[in-house]
């Protein structure tokens, strides 16, 4: 059982009365030869890596290698338990996981990619925020991860996640379709309303340039992984309640990555322009390669 | 072109901060260290392109001598592997090459000697979500990613080497998935890679080694 676009997918899906999450982990078994026992024990690893790098700076702070960040997790959690919020306790936690598991990859601690380290904060930081609002247990997230899996897969496969050919649309906007895409499957969601979520998310996000500040993956990843994980939640709620996209997946998928060429060599991951290039971050580029 | 598995997605499971100059970097070094067949006493490393100008900023160095330790990408001893290669008595440097532009972004050359006085130099390059390709080996341009389990048979560029290496294999019945040989000129050093879905049996090694004609036999086992 393979599929090779989106509109593929969801025959598979139709054809065989399954969820996204079902027709992917038949793919890993059909094309892969892999045990399926074996591809959920691999995934519930994955996902155990994600949940601890959710939660390891809320106790732990550690500054990153470059000084850019950490501590903004813990920050953002604190403001939610004095109910203070104002994005209420789904999106706040959210955004406090996106941010954390960013503070856990720039110190050189454990993360699982996502697609990318760059992108890694999305889908964990989304995902756990459901799981603990909804009082949903591990496997129903285990098979959005899944989900998640197909629709990364898919950019992969018909464009890019890397950063440096196509911009942070292909990271952090991929990130956010695979998050949007299993938000939707986790909370009963057709196949076809997660792929509406995905599509969303990605056009949603056309365009977003990758400048890391000094090179490092910091600043301003870790907040551009809040909007992925928040762009994911806005779309998955559209998806649901049955705002149907225009825009077919396939589509969004190839003008991302049409996008992309057109994206100028300074805004490609080479930190020649944007955030990279304003005053601010030379002044503190020259600071951290003059004390390190 | 293999298509994509469900955890090139979601995965490696990665020290971070980076994909393509920490877990990539690992990849590189534990291959290295998997295909030198003694024990590593001096490494030096020469970083290219995108390494060359921030290795630094994301761990690429400490990544890279983890790996030369025998870790995983994943393994949390990479944030320390300055003091544990200094614990374990193995001398290591890095150098920049900035005058070689030809490269890809992220190549890394890996120069290592051995306790029994065996040297090797390896080339690798980082190609972005943890993917890496071997590209050189003392000197002559090779081309495999250590994802199958891989043999490779340093051997004289010679008639019926080819045919000696396919039957040693089939005789043990290992399944060859891809087999390529690699030569700078006739008659001198050539190298084979033979890449299997399964795991290649030990004792073959002693088996390809017996042949005149071959150098070496490194193996990669995944």
């Amino acid at each position: 059982m393979d599929f090779i676009s989106g509109s593929e997918l969801l025959k598979l899906c139709e054809e065989n009365h399954c969820r996204i999450s079902e027709v992917m982990r038949q793919r890993e078994a059909s094309e892969f030869g892999a045990d399926p026992e074996e591809t959920i024990s691999r995934m519930k690893e994955a996902y155990r890596i994600m949940k601890e790098s959710c939660h390891k700076p809320l106790d732990e702070p550690v500054a990153s290698i470059g000084g850019l960040i950490g501590g903004e997790a813990a920050k953002v959690r604190n403001r939610r338990r004095s109910g203070k919020s104002i994005c209420g306790s789904m999106l706040s936690k959210a955004i406090t996981y996106s941010l954390a598991v960013l503070e856990v990859n720039a110190s050189m601690g454990l993360i699982v990619a996502a697609p990318t380290a760059g992108s890694s904060g999305v889908l964990p930081g989304l995902l756990l925020a459901l799981e603990e609002e909804f009082s949903l247990d591990d496997e129903q997230i285990i098979d959005g991860l899944f989900t998640a899996s197909a629709v990364g897969y898919l950019i992969m496969r018909n464009a890019t996640v890397a950063g440096a050919q196509a911009g942070c649309q292909a990271e952090v906007g991929a990130a956010s379709a695979m998050a949007a895409a299993a938000a939707a499957e986790i909370m009963g969601g057709t196949p076809k309303q997660c792929m509406d979520a995905a599509s969303s998310a990605i056009v949603n996000l056309l365009g977003l340039v990758c400048d890391p500040v000094a090179g490092l993956v910091e600043y301003p990843c870790q907040s551009r992984n809040v909007l992925g994980a928040s762009n994911a939640l806005v779309c998955a709620e559209m998806a649901l309640s049955g705002v149907e996209q225009f825009i077919p997946f396939d589509q969004t998928v190839d003008t991302m990555m049409m996008v992309g060429r057109s994206i100028p060599f300074e805004l490609r991951e080479t930190s020649l322009g944007g955030c990279a290039a304003t005053e601010a971050a030379c002044r503190k580029t020259c600071e951290i390669f003059k004390t390190k | 072109m293999p298509s994509i598995s469900i955890f090139e997605v979601i995965g490696p499971n990665m020290v971070g901060p980076s994909s393509s100059h920490t877990a990539g970097a690992v990849a590189i070094a534990l291959l290295v260290k998997k295909m030198f067949n003694e024990p590593i006493q001096k490494v030096e490393f020469i970083l290219y392109g995108s390494f060359a100008k921030t290795y630094k900023g994301h761990g690429t160095d400490r990544a890279l001598l983890g790996g030369i330790l025998g870790f995983e990408t994943y393994d949390l001893r990479i944030k320390n592997s300055f003091q544990l290669a200094d614990e374990c008595g193995l001398e290591y440097s890095f150098r920049v090459d900035e005058k070689e532009t030809e490269v890809h972004p992220n190549t890394v050359e890996i120069h290592v000697s051995g306790e029994q006085g065996g040297t090797m130099s390896v080339r690798g390059v980082s190609l972005g979500g943890g993917k890496v390709k071997i590209i050189r080996i003392n000197g002559i341009d090779v081309d495999f990613t250590g994802e199958y389990s891989t043999l490779v048979i340093r051997h004289l560029d010679y008639p019926g080497m080819v045919a000696y290496i396919a039957t040693s294999l089939s005789e043990r019945n290992v399944n060859i998935a891809f087999m390529r040989l690699f030569r700078e000129q006739k008659g001198a050093t050539a190298y084979s890679v033979v890449e299997s879905d399964e795991e290649i049996p030990q004792e073959l090694l002693d088996k390809l080694r017996e042949h005149p004609k071959v150098e070496d036999v490194m193996l990669i086992q995944v």
